[in-house]
């Protein structure tokens, strides 16, 4: 009995929070924010891998919507024109997206810094291109329409409800796993290296092959989602995979806090909040958003995360203390 | 393609590759200053281009007008750093990337708001009558286009090396300890770096816009390019982004003319990228070597 | 034999030849100290030893193996450690993860075991605290193991350093100016630590400017000046060379 309230304890953050998540849908019956939330799910599911890949070891991405692109045109297209079953379709398309993470991982993640960013970049923007210029598999700006809903043992997940349980169970597991790397010999090199490369590989860690492992392991994250949301709008077009969306997705982790996982949880949930409040400014709405994003980056450097350390130090600046407390961390938006 | 078909290629080439090389000129001007990325370089072309339409349908003289726009511009440039990079200098480059990327985003929307969804022109500053070389034509305004931005290119060496203030900011670019123990101020030293980088890209915009008409989405992807451009070139060296901007330009141009298919024009912006990833997988200082190379 | 040789080896860096032609050989049991004044080319030695970078000519011999070419991670498996000149110790990591990410190499539970927790993942995770504890014990660190590194002094983050590369079980250890800001209870206390690991087996190449550190501790002395050897040998011996003296002109020894 202990060692059952013991771990309930210590995972009462996780268990909370998936109560919570699969909850929800028994509190609505509006359509439009179930979808809301299911996508949530899906946005949630990518931001997970780009955070291992930028929080835990320290690597920049701003071409992540390739790899979500390849994940829903891979569905779209194997389900469409060669009816392959969905399932197996999502698989070969996450195979496929890693496949090209480890390609194009070993030499851009050679590159540091500015350099990677913009590596990262010209890659999301070439896949973006060939989305829209190779017609004749993907139909370019017209898109893919009539992609079938996802279905197991007679349970349709095109419902809403469903999709929601499926979603959010899977995206909670990928929130389990990944929690689970942070304290492992895998997840301590991955900080290590983003900390010292050099200090890491004199300690024996392969760097290079921890980066585009786990480059390809958030490419998978980043497929499994683009395979999941196509499924449920059966509709996709290359307007969803842009450098916009990609640095979308890279300030999702950056304001949900780098470096910790449940950064990305709060990261996703303020930015698929926020654009449902900004809606109503409509035209005035990216602008809104563009200043919001100077704000917060200025503001709140460490993230959403950061909050309850940023409130501490302002609690102890108050009462007074004087002199600098220990261990403030600086801002974690580094390379 | 005929020998003339080729010269049209290179002329429409170095008329963008113009463009390019100012927007990385613009953008290197401010990395050597605050080894800042900016996001937002494009859209001083952009807002160079628009304010000169304004000025002018206001009824301004078309000289008055697109001097005034790089004159406002330059102002904007300004007070950008004020707003939006002064804060971050010392942040990651994370934290940057979005804020620049934020501020393009704004400043995009704005300028859709107070312009229009509509591309606009500028007429011509000498006429459009093509003049004929071979069989292949050029537009008077591309040979401004050429001229100003050499105009441009020079006055910025002899600034950066006969002037004081351009040796201070080399200084500084070099390395801004010691330049500041020396009496130098790194932020009028900024100041000055942005509001010269925003005018000579609005300069670009200004020229470009009776060329190919101006709209609020123009700065986005040039803005992209440019980096290309500055990476090709050697990131920090100005020279290497002039290079590196007409070179892009005249290789867009010739892919573009090259590529037998259908619909080769869409795949015109690739190139840009491809040759981004070439030279950063094989030669990231970049042809002629930019500042000090990232390292661990 | 010699555990290590380092044989003719040269390092040119564009037109500056950071090291021309040096040889010497370190021996099992050994503790021997690179000395020389600023710029001789020691840390650039190390760097070539552990992997850093690669040698323009000659070769290193570690074991049976050629240490040219091979990349810092694959040396440090063949038994080469290493500790930094300018301290690179995770600072926002516990003293006791730094240390766990030395273990990386004796141990192999992947990303799958890690995700899904498996039984590999989980006893590997008990070995790698306790081989860590072990490595902390040896530098005499096990009280200050869940304190953050970054906070704490400089002498114990030189020991961190230390008890990481120690995790590695590594045969040979490079020290680089692990003496650097100490005073002379800690100095004395570093070189009681540096001994008793010499004694439970590992062979000691240190880089130090703190002669009396240096002649305390050493077995072998090798003076390294504008990248070549002048003179090798016990350190009192080193401490009386005409050439070594005129390299360190003013210095005190």
């Amino acid at each position: 009995m202990a060692a059952v309230l013991s771990f309930l304890k210590r995972h009462s953050a996780f268990i909370g929070f998936a109560v919570v998540a699969m909850a929800a849908p028994l509190f609505t019956q509006n359509i439009y924010y179930l979808s809301v939330l299911a996508f949530m799910g899906t946005r949630f599911m990518i931001v997970l891998g780009l955070n291992l890949l930028m929080g835990q070891a320290g690597q920049i991405s701003l071409g992540h919507a390739a790899f979500a692109g390849i994940g829903a045109y891979g569905s779209a297209i194997l389900t469409t024109r060669w009816e392959v079953n969905p399932w197996a379709a999502m698989a070969l398309s996450a195979l496929l997206a890693a496949t090209v993470a480890g390609v194009i991982g070993v030499p851009t993640l050679k590159l540091k810094g500015h350099y990677l960013a913009m590596g990262t970049l010209g890659f999301g923007e070439i896949v973006y291109i060939l989305l829209v210029q190779f017609k004749w598999l993907t139909n370019g700006t017209d898109g893919i329409s009539g992609i079938p809903s996802l279905s197991l043992a007679g349970i349709d997940f095109g419902k809403p409800q469903a999709f929601h349980w499926l979603v959010w169970g899977v995206a909670l597991i990928m929130l389990r796993i990944s929690l689970n790397l942070v304290d492992s010999r895998v997840g301590r090199s991955l900080k290590a290296l983003h900390r010292s490369e050099a200090a890491s590989m004199s300690l024996g860690v392969n760097t290079a092959y921890r980066k585009v492992q786990v480059l390809m392991v958030s490419a998978v994250f980043a497929s499994i989602a683009g395979s999941f949301y196509v499924h449920y709008v059966h509709f996709v077009s290359p307007s969803s995979y842009t450098l916009t969306f990609s640095v979308i997705l890279a300030t999702t982790v950056v304001i949900g806090g780098l470096g910790r996982v449940w950064g990305a949880v709060w990261g996703s949930i303020l930015m698929m909040v926020l654009p449902e409040f900004l809606r109503q400014y409509q035209d005035y709405t990216n602008l809104v958003f563009g200043v919001m994003l100077i704000l917060i980056m200025i503001f709140l450097p460490g993230g959403i995360v950061s909050i309850g350390g940023a409130a501490d130090a302002l609690r102890r600046r108050i009462g007074g203390a004087s002199g600098r407390s220990g261990g403030d961390a600086a801002p974690e938006g580094g390379s | 393609m005929t020998f003339d078909q080729f010269l049209q290629y290179i002329f429409s080439g170095i008329t963008t590759g113009s463009i390019y090389a100012l927007t990385a000129l613009g953008f290197t001007l401010i990395y050597n200053a605050t080894d800042i990325i900016n996001f937002a370089q494009g859209e001083f072309v952009m807002l160079g281009g628009l304010t000169a339409i304004s000025l002018y349908e206001a009824g301004a003289p078309l000289a008055v007008a697109c001097l005034g726009a790089v004159a406002i511009v330059g102002v904007a440039g300004i007070v950008f750093q004020q707003l939006a990079i002064r804060p971050l200098l010392k942040a990651g480059i994370l934290a940057q990337i979005i804020v620049t990327v934020g501020a393009s985003l704004a400043i995009r929307t704005a300028a859709m708001i107070i312009w229009g969804r509509e591309s606009r022109p500028l007429p011509p500053f000498t006429g459009d009558t093509p003049i004929k070389v071979g069989e292949a034509t050029i537009l008077p305004q591309t040979l401004w286009v050429l001229a100003v931005t050499l105009v441009i290119v020079v006055a910025l060496q002899l600034f950066y090396r006969r002037t004081l203030t351009g040796k201070a900011v080399r200084a500084c670019s070099v390395n801004s300890g010691a330049a500041r123990l020396m009496g130098v101020s790194y932020s009028w030293v900024v100041l000055l770096s942005f509001g010269m980088s925003a005018a000579i890209s609005a300069a670009g915009g200004v020229m470009i816009t009776p060329v190919s008409f101006m709209g609020y989405g123009y700065g986005a992807m040039l803005g992209l390019k440019g980096f290309a451009a500055a990476i090709l070139g050697g990131l920090g060296n100005p020279a290497g982004a002039v290079v590196g901007g007409l070179s892009l330009g005249v290789l867009e141009a010739l892919t573009i003319g090259a590529l037998p298919i259908e619909g080769a024009s869409g795949y015109k912006d690739a190139v840009a990228f491809l040759i981004l990833l070439l030279i950063l997988f094989a030669k990231p200082q970049g042809l002629f070597g930019g500042r000090a190379v990232e390292k661990v | 034999m010699p555990l290590l040789r380092v044989e003719s080896v040269s390092k040119r860096f564009g037109g500056l030849e950071a090291l021309k032609d040096v040889s010497f050989a370190l021996y099992e049991g050994q503790v021997k100290a690179l000395i020389g004044p600023n710029g001789a080319g020691k840390t650039t030695l190390f760097n070539l030893i552990s992997g850093v970078d690669t040698p323009s000519a000659g070769h290193i011999h570690f074991k049976d193996h050629d240490l040219g070419g091979l990349t810092p991670h694959q040396a440090c498996g063949l038994g080469v450690g290493r500790t930094f000149q300018h301290s690179k110790v995770f600072d926002d990591m516990s003293v006791l993860d730094n240390v766990k990410v030395g273990r990386y190499g004796r141990s192999g539970a992947g990303l799958f075991s890690a995700f899904f927790t498996l039984p590999r993942h989980r006893r590997e995770e008990r070995d790698i605290t306790q081989g860590s504890y072990e490595a902390l014990r040896r530098v005499g660190l096990t009280d200050r193991a869940g304190e953050l590194a970054g906070n704490l002094p400089v002498g114990d983050r030189h020991l961190l350093e230390i008890a990481r590369s120690l995790a590695t079980e590594p045969t040979v250890l490079l020290l680089d100016e692990p003496a650097a800001g100490l005073n002379n209870d800690e100095t004395d206390q570093l070189a009681e630590i540096v001994r008793r690991i010499r004694d439970e087996g590992v062979t000691i190449l240190l880089v130090e400017h703190d002669m009396g550190f240096v002649m305390n501790i050493s077995d072998e002395v090798v003076v390294l000046d504008y990248g070549q050897r002048i003179a090798e040998g016990p350190p009192l011996m080193i401490q009386d060379d005409p050439e070594v003296i005129k390299a360190y002109l003013g210095e005190d020894l």
